[in-house]
C-alpha cells in the first residue's frame, strides 16, 4: 500500500487539518523522547489477534515498559493488562478522552497536563471522533495514532499499512526508545 | 379536519410554587376541566421555561464534543473552516456547531414522532370519531398520559384532545429548528437546553402516538402477560402469499389484516414485519408475523421471500422499490413521508391499480388510504405470488466461488463496511470453496450493503454473505413477547419503594435500534446479564427483538424464561418506538404514584426526584437515527442517564460528569438546605461504551442514586463490583466515590472494599433528602 493521506474507512473525511504521515517511525520514538508528559490510550481491539499471533497489546505493553509513559487501557481492557502483569490504568476512552481535552486536567498522578497522547486498539471510527475532539478542543496536546491505518484527526498517523510493515515500524519505534529487546518475542 | 384553538387563562394561581399572575396560554380550544390538581409552573412550557434545570444539568454533565467534520457547510457563507478556535463567517464556533447539529437531529427526531402521531391521531379520529375515549390499561392505570399531564398540564380523556397537545409539539419544534438558522442561537450550552426541550416534546409526541393506538386499535392494555409472538427469518410459511411490512406507522398494516380477516382469507397470506410496524402490527392481531430488526430489510427482500412489499415511514431503505424490483415483487408506499417517486393511486379504483400491479406495468404504487392498501396488497399478492415463484437474487454457492475467484482483494468493501469486516479474506477463503468466514460475518453485518457499492467489481457482497450464513438464518424461529403498553399504576405501587431505596437495584432500559456493532446477541446477553440480578429490565424497538433472538440449551427465549411484569426479574417489552413514552412514564410515575410528587404542569421538581432517587439508566446499544437522538434527549431532560454503543459515539457529543471533580457533586438537603457531597452519583448522562463489557459494568454502576438507602447502596454496590471484577479483572478504583458510610459497603467485600477506602483515605458522608433545587428545601437557613 502506498503512504497516503487516506482515511482507512473511505467516507471518514477530515481535513483542512490533517495528520501528518509517520513515514520514518523513528521520529515518533523522538518524539515521545522529547515530550514532557506524554500518554499511551489502548482500546480493546488491541488484545485481539491482528494476524497469527501478533497482539498490538504486547506492542503496547512494551512501550510501556520502554518508556515508563502511563498508559490508560480503555473498556474492558485492563482485564489483558492485568494478565500481563502490567499495571494500566482502567478507564473509558470517552472519560480519557474529555480529561484530555481539558486543558486544566492535571493528569492520572496529579503531576500536570499531558503533551502528548498515543492511540492505539479502538474502534477506528471511534478513535476518529475522539481524535477529532482533541484536534478541535486541546491546546497543548498533540496526538499519535499507532494503528495500522490512517486516522486524520491525529496529529500524526501511520499510512494504510500491512501487518508486516506496521509491526517493522513498532520495532523501529520501540528501538529508538531504547528498549532492551532480548527477551521480545514477536 | 379543522382544530379549535386551547385556551387556558388563569388570572391568579396559589399554587406550592408561588402566585401565577395572569397566566395566560393559548393553544386551542378550550381544555374541559376535569382534573383537580393545581396547574404546576410550567404548563406547556416555551423553549425557555427549563431552561435553568437544564443549565443544572450541564454544568455537571458537560458536553464533549467530538466533530465529525471540521467544516460547518449550512450556509452560502460556507464552508468555513471552524478548526480549533477558528470561527465561521456567522461568528459561530465550533462547539456551537456541534451542538447546532445534535439540536438539528433531536427536531428531526422530535418532528418524526410528532408527525407520526399526527398521522395516526387524524386516522383514528377519521375512523373512530374525535370522542372516542382514551384507555391504555383499565382499571390499572389512572395516570394515562403521564408524560402529556407532566409537560403540558392537561389531562387527555379523549383522541381529540391529543390534537391540542400536538398543536403545541409541532409549534415547539418548530421554534427549535428556527434557532438553528444562520445567525440564531450562538451558544453551546444554550443549544444545548434547547436539544433537551426537543426530547421532552419528542417524548411528549411518542407518548400522543402509542396512547392513541393503544385506546383504538385495541393493542394489549399494559398487560404484563401480553402474548407472545412468532420472529425469525425462518418463522414464515412462505409457501403462502408473502406481504412484507416495513416501518413504523401500523395503519396500512392494519388494514392489511383486517381485510384478510373480512373476506376470510386469514392463515392464507402469510403478513411478515420488520421493525416497528412489525411491533404494532403484533400487538393488533395475532396472525401478523415478526421477520427481525431494520437491518433484515435487504436479506429479506434479496431472498425472494416477500411476493409484496408495503412500506409506510421511518428507517425503510431509500432503495427499497429497486431491490424490490430485482425480485419482482410490487411496492405499496402508504405515508407521504415516503412516496419512492411513486403515482398516487389513492383516488384510482382497487382493481385498475391491482391489475397494474399484478402485470407488472408499475413498479408500485403510492396509496394514501390504510382501507384501500388493504384490498389492494391482499389481491395483488394472491395473484402475484404463483407468477413470482418466489423469485430471488441471492446467487448460489458455485457463482460465489466463481466470483471470488476474481476478487483482487483490494479492500474496498471492507473499508466501506461500518463494522471493519474483513470481506476480502472472506473473499479468499470462499475462491478455495470455504464460505465460512462469510457466514461468520452474518452474525455481525448490519445489512447496509455499503460492500457492495464499493465493489469495483460490482459483487453483491451482501447477498453473497446472506448465502453463506442462511443455514443459520433459516433456523431463526424466535418468541417475542408482544408489546404491552403502559405500566399499570399498582405495578409503580409495588417497586416503587424498591426502587428508590435501591433495593431493586436499577432499571435498565434497552431499547433503539440495530447498528450493533458486534451483532444483536450482545443485546440479549446483557438483557439476561440483568435480569438474572432482578433488575428491571424494559425494552422497545429493535432491540426488544434482537433480544428474542438467542436461545438457551433448552430452546427458550428470554421472553419465554422471564416475566414480563414491570418487577424485579422482568423482562418487559413497551412495543415499538413512540412505546419509549412508557418507559419515561415509568419513571415519572414512580415520582407522583409513590412518592406523591405532583405531576401537574411541574417538570423540574418531577425531573429532580428522578435524577436523584429513581436509579434508571437507557442503553440504545445500536442506535442510530435522529430519532434515536431524540428519544435520548428526552431521558437527558429527565436526569436519566443514557449509553450508546461504539457507533453513538458518531452523535458528535457526549455529556460527561467528572469524578475528579467534587465540586461537582454536591445536592442539597432538602430537610436542612446544606449542601452535601454525594458522590459522582449518576456519574454521566450520555456516554458511548466501547464493548458490551464495558457497557454491562457501567450500566451497573449508573443505577447508583444520592438518594439510596444504604441497603440499597450496598446491593449496587455488589453488581457493580462483582462485574467489574469479572469483566475488568480487578475491583473497581473508584469505588471509594460510591461508599458513603459503613453500612453501604457490602458485607460480602468488607474486608477488600475496606482496603480500599482505607488507601483512599475516604471519609464518611452523609445520606441527605437530596435535591437541586433551592425552592425544594424545607427549612431555609440563615
Ligand atoms: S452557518 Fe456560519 S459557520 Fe456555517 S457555513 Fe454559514 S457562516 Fe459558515
Ligand atoms: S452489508 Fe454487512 S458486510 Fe457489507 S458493509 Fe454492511 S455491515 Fe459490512
Ligand atoms: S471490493 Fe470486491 S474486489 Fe475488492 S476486495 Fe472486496 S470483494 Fe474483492
Amino acid at each position: 500500500m502506498s503512504a497516503k493521506e487516506e482515511s482507512w474507512q473511505r467516507a471518514e473525511i477530515a481535513g483542512p487539518k490533517k495528520a501528518l504521515l509517520i513515514l520514518k517511525p523513528e521520529v515518533v520514538g523522538a518524539m515521545v523522547k522529547k515530550a514532557k508528559r506524554p500518554i499511551l490510550v489502548v482500546g480493546h481491539l488491541a488484545a485481539e489477534e491482528y494476524s497469527k499471533s501478533v497482539r498490538m497489546i504486547d506492542y503496547a505493553v512494551r512501550i510501556g515498559k520502554a518508556t515508563n509513559m502511563p498508559v490508560v487501557a480503555t473498556a474492558h481492557t485492563v482485564n489483558e493488562f492485568i494478565k500481563e502483569g502490567f499495571p494500566a490504568t482502567s478507564m473509558s476512552a470517552m472519560d480519557i478522552g474529555s480529561r484530555l481535552a481539558d486543558s486544566e486536567w492535571k493528569g492520572l498522578d496529579g503531576g500536570g497536563s499531558y503533551d502528548l497522547a498515543l492511540f492505539m486498539g479502538l474502534p477506528y471510527y471511534m478513535e476518529f471522533v475522539i481524535l477529532s475532539g482533541l484536534k478541535h478542543f486541546s491546546t497543548n496536546l498533540k496526538t499519535i495514532s499507532l494503528d495500522r491505518f490512517y486516522n486524520p484527526h491525529a496529529s500524526w498517523s501511520f499510512p494504510n499499512l500491512s501487518v508486516k510493515d506496521w509491526k517493522e515500524n513498532l520495532e523501529t519505534i520501540l528501538a529508538k526508545l531504547g528498549e532492551d529487546r532480548k527477551d521480545v518475542n514477536v | 379536519m379543522a382544530r379549535k384553538g386551547v385556551h387556558v387563562k388563569i388570572d391568579e394561581l396559589k399554587s406550592d410554587f408561588g402566585l401565577l399572575k395572569n397566566f395566560e396560554l393559548s393553544v386551542g380550544r378550550v381544555i374541559e376541566e376535569k382534573w383537580t390538581e393545581p396547574m404546576g409552573p410550567t404548563p406547556f412550557p416555551s423553549v425557555i421555561a427549563l431552561r435553568d434545570w437544564d443549565m443544572k444539568l450541564l454544568q455537571r454533565y458537560r458536553p464533549f464534543y467530538l466533530p465529525y467534520c471540521d467544516v460547518c457547510c449550512l450556509c452560502t457563507f460556507g464552508k468555513c473552516d471552524l478548526t480549533q478556535d477558528k470561527r465561521g463567517a456567522c461568528g459561530l464556533n465550533m462547539a456551537s456547531q456541534q451542538s447546532r447539529i445534535v439540536l438539528l437531529a433531536c427536531c428531526i427526531g422530535a418532528a418524526t414522532h410528532i408527525a407520526h402521531g399526527r398521522h395516526l391521531v387524524e386516522h383514528l379520529i377519521e375512523k373512530y370519531g374525535r370522542n372516542s375515549p382514551l384507555d391504555i390499561g383499565g382499571l390499572n392505570i389512572d395516570i394515562e398520559a403521564p408524560v402529556t399531564r407532566l409537560v403540558c398540564g392537561i389531562k387527555p380523556e379523549k383522541l381529540r384532545d391529543l390534537e391540542d397537545v400536538l398543536d403545541y409539539c409541532e409549534e415547539q419544534v418548530t421554534r427549535l429548528l428556527s434557532s438553528t438558522h444562520t445567525g440564531q442561537e450562538g451558544s453551546n450550552l444554550d443549544f444545548e437546553s434547547k436539544v433537551f426541550h426537543a426530547g421532552m416534546v419528542d417524548q411528549v409526541g411518542m407518548e400522543v402516538a402509542d396512547i392513541a393506538q393503544i385506546s383504538v386499535l385495541g393493542f394489549p392494555k399494559a398487560d404484563p402477560e401480553a402474548p407472545l409472538a412468532d420472529l425469525g427469518f425462518g418463522i414464515a410459511d412462505v409457501s403462502k402469499p408473502t406481504i412484507l411490512v416495513i416501518g413504523h406507522n401500523v395503519p396500512s398494516s392494519v388494514g392489511i389484516v383486517d381485510y384478510l380477516t373480512e373476506k376470510g382469507l386469514a392463515g392464507k397470506v402469510e403478513v411478515v414485519g420488520i421493525c416497528c410496524t412489525a411491533h404494532d402490527i403484533t400487538r393488533y392481531n395475532s396472525m401478523a408475523k415478526i421477520v427481525g430488526p431494520i437491518s433484515w430489510q435487504l436479506r429479506y427482500i434479496r431472498s425472494g421471500l416477500a411476493d409484496l412489499i408495503v412500506v409506510d415511514e421511518q428507517c425503510i431503505r431509500a432503495d427499497t422499490l429497486i431491490e424490490a424490483q430485482k425480485v419482482k415483487t410490487p411496492v405499496i408506499a402508504s405515508s407521504e413521508k415516503n412516496c419512492l417517486g411513486l403515482e398516487n393511486r389513492t383516488e384510482t379504483p382497487p382493481e385498475k391499480t391491482i391489475a397494474d400491479l399484478v402485470e407488472n406495468r408499475v413498479p408500485g404504487v403510492l396509496i394514501l388510504d390504510s382501507d384501500k392498501v388493504g384490498e389492494v396488497a391482499v389481491e395483488t399478492v394472491i395473484k402475484v405470488a404463483p407468477k413470482r415463484g418466489k423469485f430471488k437474487i441471492i446467487p448460489e454457492i458455485e457463482k460465489i466461488i466463481e466470483a471470488a475467484k476474481e476478487c483482487t482483494e483490494c479492500n474496498e468493501c471492507r473499508r466501506a463496511c461500518p463494522n471493519d469486516k474483513p470481506i476480502p479474506e472472506a473473499m479468499k477463503a470462499a475462491a478455495k470453496g470455504d464460505l465460512n468466514p462469510l457466514a461468520e460475518i452474518l452474525e455481525s453485518c448490519v445489512g447496509c450493503a455499503r460492500c457492495d457499492s464499493a465493489c469495483p467489481n460490482d459483487f453483491p457482497l451482501h447477498s453473497f454473505i446472506v448465502k453463506a450464513g442462511e443455514e443459520k438464518l433459516w433456523k431463526e424461529k424466535f418468541k417475542m413477547r408482544v408489546g404491552r403498553g403502559a405500566i399499570q399504576d399498582v405495578e409503580i405501587r409495588n417497586v416503587g419503594q424498591p426502587i428508590v431505596l435501591g433495593e431493586i437495584p436499577g432499571v435498565i432500559a434497552i431499547v433503539g435500534c440495530s447498528n450493533y456493532p458486534q451483532g444483536g446477541e450482545e443485546v440479549a446477553e446483557i438483557a439476561e446479564e440483568f435480569a438474572k440480578r432482578r433488575f428491571i429490565v424494559v425494552t422497545s424497538g429493535c432491540a426488544a427483538m434482537s433480544m428474542a433472538m438467542v436461545k438457551d440449551e433448552e430452546g427458550k427465549t428470554l421472553y419465554e424464561k422471564y416475566t414480563g411484569a414491570f418487577d424485579a426479574g422482568g423482562i418487559v417489552n413497551v412495543g415499538s418506538c413512540v412505546s419509549n413514552a412508557h418507559i419515561a412514564g415509568a419513571a415519572i410515575k414512580i415520582a407522583n404514584i409513590f412518592a406523591k410528587r405532583k405531576l401537574r404542569a411541574n417538570y423540574e421538581e418531577i425531573a429532580d426526584y428522578i435524577h436523584n432517587r429513581v436509579g434508571a439508566v437507557g442503553l440504545a446499544w445500536g442506535a442510530y437515527s435522529q430519532k434515536a437522538a431524540a428519544i435520548a434527549s428526552g431521558f437527558w431532560r429527565l436526569g436519566v442517564p443514557v449509553v450508546v454503543g461504539p457507533h453513538g459515539s458518531k452523535y458528535r457529543r457526549m455529556l460527561l460528569g467528572r469524578q475528579d471533580k467534587p465540586e461537582d457533586w454536591y445536592v442539597l438537603d432538602a430537610r436542612t438546605g446544606d449542601k452535601v457531597y454525594v458522590g459522582p452519583a449518576p456519574e454521566h448522562l450520555f456516554t458511548a461504551a466501547e464493548t458490551k463489557e464495558e457497557a454491562i459494568v457501567l450500566l451497573a454502576k449508573l443505577c447508583m442514586r444520592p438518594n439510596d438507602t444504604s441497603k440499597g447502596r450496598a446491593i449496587k454496590l455488589t453488581h457493580y463490583v462483582d462485574l467489574h471484577r469479572r469483566l475488568f479483572g480487578s475491583l473497581p478504583s473508584d469505588i471509594h466515590l460510591f461508599v458513603r458510610n459503613n453500612t453501604d459497603i457490602p458485607i460480602t467485600m468488607r474486608d477488600e472494599v475496606v482496603k480500599v477506602l482505607e488507601e483512599k483515605g475516604w471519609q464518611e458522608q452523609m445520606i441527605p433528602d437530596p435535591t437541586l433545587l433551592p425552592r425544594l428545601v424545607r427549612e431555609k437557613k440563615g
